[in-house]
């Protein structure tokens, strides 16, 4: 490993203490004088037509400014998927709708001088509907005669296949060999559809947006997101008001998971500001959060996979049918990372092909949900594979190290697909699963207990592995940049555009720009995701903050590096190749002098040929290199009740150069955690006219401390060479490991597999009662 | 309604709606280190001390705790002078969001009073009203046992 001072170190969060002191501010803590309060009214009905809205008795209670509808604001297609500009999810919103397309899509919003009144005005609408059948069945959504959602003035913004008149918001279909030929060389097959479910980040803090009028007449954008850049695009569009005229602000933000890279809130505020010249405030219930924010797509994957005798896999034929919901957000995007994250990491299959569809159902709208795709595909593929290797009695891990793409390899996968449409041919220089595949092993003690069903009365156990690759960031699509200026002290102001929801971004950014002018973490000032202050970033995706962002600041380092020394030579009288930076300093060995950053900064702003040391750099990457990742699940079964305990989670990660191992390993356990609940309680229940039951977080059960089992989790460190001090990603791989390494490890306890996700004590106990009778 | 309440030792007056919670009073009065993730009972983001111990503030008429020591996270520790227990949280890594973190330090706080030397298993129960959605718990449980150890040599 590369020898740094900063970097690979666990600092502390720069934020940290403020945050656990309550000092640092949120949207909603931030207080503003007259301020006006929303609350949105809902469809009570997954599809519905709005034949008329009476909002006269709500307007004329006492403290109500307004009722928002479809018969008194704008009318502008667009997208919320908070993605870069053109957006490849397609245009099929607007901010108020006469059809309701699932049970809490937004009919109305009351304005009100407080959130009592609001709420209390929001009892007093009274929505004329026509309820239509509505199309609850994915399965069924592009028959001739299923309920249509959109019409067909929706559109694509990019040359996409979008046919909403066959409900189909997305399609992607690749291959490269011959599927028959595969089919011919197979000594048997294997053929299974695997079900991932809808999932609800539950990020702590709710969608929460505060919009007013600075003193210059300019719209302030106060939000919970991942994506200010986007934000101001967005809002500007829809509410058409000048994008010089809109600051976005980021404060800190309580989570994100994905959910938060949805622009769906602050038009609405906006709106209002803009019309009432008022501050405004939208801050969503939990219900509301569950019901209307956007949710995890469910996909159902259909696997083939001819196998050899030996092992080898002939052909592999993915078939990924998405849930999008009620309209098509991330429709495309998750759906390709079904395939365009999964595939590649088994790079010797000679016949693949891959073909997955989006539709619309009148259902909760899915949305960008850490793994992003990767998660529903790598459920399906892990369990595949367990079951090839069990009968064929393969050791697993043999063959997962066997059949990985290694370094110096690429995938055909690459190149066919990316984000939606075609992707970038890549070359893997850093790959570390075999050692996160024998540190999982060693740890759960595989060997001892593969195939054991240790049993203790009516319990018994079994263990299971899964692996995964991600991205860094979207290559030839995402820019982010960063802009740096010294101050005569030696510290030096960081402002990036990258979006720190919780992540710690601001403190690994800190922390490369430290390495890189080889000074230290407290001289560096961070600023980010101001739209006016900072220079543009996409936003906290894909896994893309610490390289991306990453590159464009130690870029900007090198350069602010390079005014340091120039002014060093001429404060030193030095000749060129003499100096070194060491120690927020200048040192020029040969003349055994050295002047300190203090120094030279002063001297820049104060004493000949005056200037400011500053600079800005951006980035724009052409590849993604994956992070690896490997975890081993213990479980034990109660064959009587169905009963699961998760006992043991192993996980470890090859996420390059960790810059910060702390907060990597921090991201690997959240991750892991929001992946165990989700193969094991979360789930969204709904009733047989596609209402949301369980809307709290008691009924959709997230983990408490005490539902958490023994986790063991290791940053194992590679370098990759076009990461920053070689860093790759390490914020959404985690959570596609649970749901496959616990499916894997349920069959190992009991021998029957449950391919629908999540795996409650129900279903299990069902599973072992039909298996009994078999 | 008016009233006086007790806030981290400092008389407050405040106005307040008579069916109001707490939590909705400490925010409207400028505490607003005290967090709203569910308004229900169930994340323990809104987690204050009464009278030394920890409730959930939405679920608390404010009318009733009129007379109360009510206490904060600010009640415990700032920025400039903060509680061990903080300072542990940020040492140990268990910060992310930290929209969880008042709520979880108070918890912290309340358990290590009565129960200075606690197990694992004990601190998973205390902690156990307190949802976290970013660190999965691993380095809070850690930033608690840390807390009692430093807590106890000074
Ligand atoms: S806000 Fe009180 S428990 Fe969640
Ligand atoms: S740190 Fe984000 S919810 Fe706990």
């Amino acid at each position: 490993m590369k020898n740094y001072t900063i970097v690979g170190k666990s600092e502390k969060k720069i934020d940290s203490l403020s945050l656990a002191t309550g000092e640092s501010k949120f949207v909603d803590d931030f207080e503003l004088k007259n301020l006006l309060h929303c609350k949105i009214v809902y469809s009570p009905y997954a599809f519905a037509k709005i034949l008329d809205i009476d909002d006269s008795e709500a307007r004329a209670m006492t403290g109500v400014i307004d009722v928002l509808h479809f018969k008194n604001t704008k009318h502008i297609l667009h997208t919320t998927a908070g993605q870069g500009f053109p957006e490849p999810s397609p245009y099929d919103t607007v901010m108020f709708d006469h059809i309701m397309r699932f049970a809490g899509d937004r009919a109305a919003m009351i304005v009100a001088e407080s959130p009592v009144i609001a709420a209390r005005a929001a009892k007093k609408i009274f929505v004329d509907y026509q309820v239509l059948q509505p199309l609850l069945d994915p399965e069924i959504a592009m028959e001739p005669d299923a309920p249509r959602l959109h019409d067909s003035n929706r559109y694509a913004a990019i040359p996409v296949k979008y046919e909403p008149e066959r409900n189909l918001a997305a399609e992607v279909e690749i291959g490269f060999g011959d599927i028959s030929q595969g089919e011919s060389e197979a000594d048997f097959m294997i053929d299974h559809t695997y079900h991932a479910h809808y999932g609800s980040h539950c990020a702590i803090e709710p969608h929460s947006v505060k919009t007013y009028f600075d003193e210059m007449g300019r719209l302030v954008i106060v939000t919970a997101t991942q994506v200010p850049f986007h934000v101001r695009r967005i809002v500007s569009k829809v509410c058409q008001f000048p994008l010089s005229k809109i600051r976005v602000i980021k404060p800190r933000v309580g989570g994100g998971f994905g959910g938060k890279q949805e622009v769906f809130l602050e038009q609405l505020a906006a709106t209002v500001t803009i019309k009432h010249k008022q501050p405004c405030r939208i801050v969503l219930t939990r219900p509301e959060v569950f019901q209307s924010s956007r949710t995890r797509h469910p996909v159902r994957t259909r696997l083939r996979m001819g196998v050899k005798n030996t092992g080898e896999i002939t052909f592999l034929e993915m078939d990924s049918l998405l849930n999008s919901g009620a309209y098509g957000t991330h429709a495309l995007t998750v759906l390709s990372n079904c395939g365009a994250k999964v595939l590649p990491l088994f790079n010797k299959i000679k016949n693949l092909h891959f073909l997955g569809r989006s539709v619309y159902t009148n259902l909760p709208v899915g949305g960008a949900y850490r793994g992003y795709g990767a998660t529903q595909g790598y459920l399906a593929v892990n369990q595949h594979i367990d079951i090839i290797c069990r009968r064929l009695h393969l050791d697993l891990p043999q063959f997962i190290k066997d059949n990985h793409i290694k370094v110096g390899e690429t995938s055909e996968v690459f190149k066919a697909l990316g984000e939606g449409t075609e992707g970038v041919t890549q070359y893997i220089h850093s790959c570390g699963l075999d050692e996160c595949i024998d540190y999982c092993l060693h740890e759960i003690d595989w060997y001892n207990k593969r195939d054991k069903k240790i049993r203790k009365g009516d319990r018994v156990r079994g263990v299971g592995l899964s692996v995964a690759m991600q991205g860094s960031g979207i290559p030839m699509i995402d820019m982010a940049s960063a802009s740096m200026k010294m101050n005569e002290d030696g510290s030096f102001n960081l402002d990036m555009g990258a979006t720190d929801i919780g992540t710690g971004s601001d403190t690994i950014l800190a922390q490369i720009a430290a390495e890189e002018l080889s000074t230290n973490l407290d001289k560096m000032i961070v600023c980010s995701s101001d739209t006016d202050r900072t220079p543009f970033d996409v936003g906290a995706y894909a896994s893309s903050t610490t390289y991306i962002t990453g590159r464009a600041v130690k870029k900007c380092a090198a350069k602010i590096k390079e005014q340091i020394i120039q002014v060093a030579r001429e404060i030193l009288s030095s000749s060129a190749n003499e100096l070194i930076v060491q120690n927020s300093a200048v040192i020029d060995e040969k003349q055994n002098k050295s002047v300190t950053f203090s120094e030279i900064c002063t001297y820049a702003i104060y004493t000949r040929n005056q200037f400011q040391i500053a600079a800005s750099a951006s980035e724009f990457v052409e590849e993604s290199p994956p992070p690896f990742f490997a975890s081993t699940a213990e479980v034990e079964i109660d064959t009587k009740t169905g009963d699961i305990k998760v006992l043991k989670y192993v996980s470890a990660v090859d996420c390059g150069q960790a810059i910060n191992p702390q907060l990597a390993e921090g991201q690997i356990e959240g991750a892991v955690a929001n992946g165990i609940a989700y193969a094991l309680t979360e789930q969204y229940i709904f009733s047989d006219k596609g209402n949301l039951i369980n809307k709290n977080f008691k009924t959709y059960k997230i983990p408490v401390a005490a539902d958490m089992p023994e986790m063991k989790t290791k940053v194992i460190e590679s370098h990759e060479k076009t990461g920053p001090f070689g860093a790759k990603s390490v914020g959404e791989i985690g959570i596609n490991g649970p749901t496959p390494a616990i499916a894997n490890a349920i069959y190992d306890a009991i021998g029957v597999r449950i391919f629908d996700a999540p795996f409650t004590s129900d279903k299990i106990y069902r599973a072992l009662k039909s298996a009994l009778k078999l | 309604m008016k009233a006086v309440l007790k806030i981290n030792g400092t008389e407050v007056p405040v106005k307040f709606d008579f069916d109001e919670h707490l939590l909705q009073t400490l925010r409207n009065h400028g505490f607003t280190e005290v967090k709203n993730g569910c308004e229900e009972g169930e994340c323990g983001a809104c987690l204050v001390l009464l009278n030394g111990k920890p409730v959930n503030s939405c679920q608390v008429f404010t009318a009733t705790a009129i007379g109360d020591e009510i206490t904060t996270v600010k009640g415990i520790g700032t920025l400039h002078q903060p509680h061990i227990i903080q300072e542990c949280f940020v040492e140990a890594g268990a910060v992310q969001c930290g929209f969880c973190t008042p709520g979880m330090v108070l918890a912290t706080y309340a358990l290590l009073q009565d129960n200075p030397d606690p197990s694992d298993d004990e601190i998973k129960r205390a902690l156990s009203g307190n949802l976290c959605r970013c660190t999965g718990y691993v380095k809070i449980i850690d930033a608690v046992k840390r807390s009692a150890r430093k807590m106890k040599i000074t």
